[in-house]
């Protein structure tokens, strides 16, 4: 064990608020070098707060940092935090866009300066992703906005991991894995562990709690600003994990449809074969469809035909609306600058206008309906929408969909990064919505998620590779499609 | 091989504004070949060095996603100020110089701290500089300084001096802020400031810096175009303001996300400078020349989106081996 080994970091009693929420309400954590802390609790908890402290782009209302034994507490800063080797990766990603891959390696490291600087930054990175992403095919010389997400998400955790003339200690991974497939988490959390081995310290915060419970040595809850528990990784199954969250367990899931029903009804959705796929894709009136496989195989490309196919546009056809939910809520999804309210009501204007004004009673109306059906956490649905918690921006993105008329939801891998407890609230509703008719195309990176739906296409490459009913739907059957047989 | 048929979206992008150059360079060689010379490039050129500079002052501010609406009577002012007092008093003119730059380092340390807007300060500050001009020099006049009018008349061997010059500020630029490690810093502050400061980075620093940098680039407008005019007047760089905000543009810079390119606002400054010249060669009534020159830009902008369209659409569709 390594339990006996000397303190990274350490927290005592630290408190946090922001106005008048509470964010850390008294948290001890002692973080030993070689330890692989796995960080767990549903959004809001106060995680990121407390990352943020680590990270030292906060400063703690009250309590004390210590780092290496040595208390920080009052000259604790971004560059204090770098000195004595914390790294972060944050949930939303911290690259520049307009910067190359080697750029945005820069912008970490103070110390590339001087003639050279570029190339010494392309090889630092360069390596580092061959070693913790092998196969990984980003160039170091790529602009970061042309790379997809998963691979936008590799550079930031390949250059947490860079070292310069401060070393690597405690790395913290927010939500590292939310964008990559399997087989890339899968060298992530290899990489975790390798570090762990070699003396550093990792701090692993997800909400895939498999990746939480195979990965870290000790499992810390956190719970409204509070650590609730703090045990060996061991001592947790998944069941202890939610439970001590403050969720509850599963629940009985209701029959789907049979294929002899399924082929008799007419499709609400229809998307012929191309050359080479087994099968085109069939969605009918009250189905959710799963979209599975690798991240970024043709599945968002195949919610976008579907999307034309509703206005009339390409091979795909559509009876009746549609309404996408997005996945990359920064970039496609909330309306920034407005309240909750109006980026809920901006699905629904037709609905909701009285000649060429809108009704805001209506409005409000709306939106107070959805803030209950979903239980978005905020006092007033008139706030900006920045102002609540991820996963509760993602529940008014959901409720934008839901609360049009449209029949057919398309969902662009949506529950990135939110809380255990919001997706069970979330797939509770999606079951109802869809038991009232209205059809859900989903793509999602979780595994898990398919044992929500009652089909299953597996993309691979731009095309369907299988379609599974729900009966056969395993993790296996659609890792198995999900990779060539040659691969 | 395939490289070479389809070149990347990014790289056509770049040479997009060297392209419309090299066409609107052509047109008025045929138009009238005369200027196929020495004399006649720098009679052609001569204006876009001004242009230049300013354009260089409007894209650092572009950078880091603020805009510049006092840029012309920015300019103006510097002119006025090279005119008389840089003219009479040297040293008290390169105070009230020094002093300008300052006042525009302060403008975004204020825009920074106090969260404004930018538009808004620098339009306020344009009718600021604008009265100043008014008073330093009442009516047009003055004289300029005959270093700079040496200078900006200079005739060396071969290529002439408004390329030379333009050549020079490009490059300048360019390794100062697409080389320089500092240069990455400050364009990051454009594409993502969150992830700069948690870097550690001052974003107060940067902007700073980048308004200070604007301010000298527009005070060498000014002293430039004195050079050049010989004389001052208040009015005399009024439509900068727009010109430089369309050269960053054509150059393949854009308002958000620190994407500039310093050698492609060089160009495209010169492109404008030629724009109106190709319209007086093509004899085009001078009441519709602002409006060509509108034309121009929107052509030039609708070629960049032909070059996006498939671009994004790739982008869309999944990458093999992720």
């Amino acid at each position: 064990m390594v339990a006996e080994a000397a303190s990274l970091a350490r927290l005592d009693g630290v408190e946090k608020s922001f106005g008048a929420v509470r964010a850390l309400a008294g948290v001890d954590l002692d973080i030993a070098a070689g330890d692989c802390v796995g960080l767990v609790g549903h959004n809001g908890a106060g995680k990121s707060t407390l990352m943020g402290l680590l990270a030292g782009s906060l400063a703690p209302d009250r309590g004390s940092i210590l780092i290496d034994g040595a208390d920080l507490t009052a000259r604790y800063s971004v560059a204090a935090a770098y000195a004595a080797g914390v790294r972060c990766v944050f949930q939303e990603l911290s690259l520049c866009p307009n910067l190359t891959v080697a750029e945005n390696t820069r912008i970490v490291h103070p110390a590339l300066t001087g003639l050279g600087w570029r190339r010494k930054a392309g090889a630092l990175i360069q390596d580092k992703l061959d070693e913790v992403f092998p196969g990984h095919g980003i160039a170091s010389g790529a602009v970061v906005g042309d790379l997809s997400i998963a691979r936008r998400q590799m550079v930031e955790v390949a250059r947490a991991f860079t070292e310069t003339e401060a070393p690597a200690g405690l790395i913290i991974l927010d939500e590292p894995t939310s964008s990559l497939d399997e087989v890339v988490a899968g060298q992530l959390l290899e990489h975790v562990r390798r570090h762990a081995e070699a003396g550093g310290s990792v701090v692993l915060i997800s909400h895939l709690l498999a990746e939480i419970l195979s990965t870290a040595d000790r499992i810390v809850v956190m719970r409204d600003g509070l650590v609730v528990a703090s045990r060996p990784a061991g001592a947790f199954d998944r069941a202890g994990l939610v439970a001590a969250m403050g969720h509850f367990a599963e629940e009985a899931e209701e029959a789907p449809l049979d294929a002899a029903e399924r082929a008799a009804e007419a499709p609400r959705a229809q998307v012929p074969a191309r050359a080479g796929e087994a099968a085109g894709l069939v969605a009918h009136g009250g189905e959710i469809i799963g979209l599975a496989g690798l991240a970024g195989q043709g599945q968002t490309e195949m919610l976008l035909r579907l999307f034309d196919g509703a206005r009339g546009l390409g091979d795909a056809r559509v009876s009746g609306s549609v309404a996408l939910v997005a996945g990359d809520r920064q970039t496609d999804g909330v309306f920034p600058l407005w309240s909750i309210g109006e980026n809920i009501s901006i699905g629904s204007l037709q609905r909701l206008s009285r000649g060429l004004l809108i009704d805001e009673r209506a409005e409000a109306e709306l939106a107070e309906t959805w803030r209950d059906r979903l239980s978005i956490q905020t006092p007033d649905m008139a706030n900006g929408i920045l102002s609540l918690s991820g996963g509760n921006q993602q529940k008014a993105l959901f409720a934008r969909a839901l609360g049009s008329t449209a029949d057919v939801i398309l969902m662009d891998d949506p529950m990135r990064g939110v809380d255990v407890g919001t997706k069970r609230e979330v797939y509770a509703i999606l079951r109802d919505e869809a038991a009232r008719g209205r059809t859900f195309v989903w793509y999602t990176t979780e595994t898990d998620e398919l044992q929500h739906c009652d089909h299953v296409y597996v993309f691979r490459d731009g095309l369907i590779v299988a379609d599974l009913p729900r009966a056969e739907v395993t993790e296996e059957k659609v890792l198995q499609a999900s990779f060539r047989a040659d691969a | 091989m395939t490289a070479l048929l389809a070149p990347s979206p990014r790289l056509l992008r770049a040479l997009l504004p060297a392209f419309s150059l090299a066409v609107l360079l052509l047109a008025i060689f045929y138009l009238q070949p005369r200027t196929m010379s020495y004399f006649g490039l720098n009679l052609l050129l001569n204006l876009a060095v001004p242009i230049a500079l300013a354009t260089m002052a409007q894209m650092f501010i572009l950078c880091v996603n603020d805009l510049d609406l006092s840029v012309g009577s920015y300019v103006s002012l510097t002119a006025c100020i090279t005119a008389t007092w840089l003219n009479d008093t040297p040293l008290l003119g390169a105070a009230a110089l020094l002093g300008c730059v300052l006042v525009y380092a302060a403008l975004g340390a204020l825009i920074h701290l106090r969260n404004l807007p930018s538009i808004v300060v620098t339009l306020g500050m344009s009718f600021v500089w604008m009265g100043a001009a008014v008073l330093i020099l009442p009516t047009p006049g003055g004289a300029a300084p005959d270093w700079i009018r040496g200078l900006m008349t200079l005739k060396p061997p071969v290529v002439p001096f408004p390329i030379i010059a333009s050549v020079v500020i490009a490059l300048v630029v360019h390794v100062g802020l697409m080389w320089s490690p500092y240069g990455a810093v400050l364009r990051g502050v454009g594409g993502n400031p969150r992830a700069v400061e948690r870097a550690g980075w001052s974003l107060l620093r940067a902007k700073v810096t980048m308004y200070a940098l604007a301010g000298t680039a527009g005070a060498l407008a000014g002293m430039a175009l004195v050079g050049l005019t010989t004389s001052g007047d208040a009015n005399i760089a009024l439509r900068y303001t727009l010109l430089s905000i369309a050269g960053v543009i054509l150059g393949g810079g854009e308002f958000v996300g620190g994407r500039v390119s310093p050698i492609g606002a060089v160009i495209g400054a010169m492109t404008l400078t030629l724009a109106g010249s190709f319209l007086s060669f093509l004899k085009l009534n001078p009441d519709w020349q602002i409006g060509a020159q509108g034309a121009i830009l929107i052509l030039v902008l609708a070629l960049r989106v032909l070059i996006n369209r498939p671009w994004a659409r790739r982008r869309a569709r999944p990458e093999a081996g992720a």
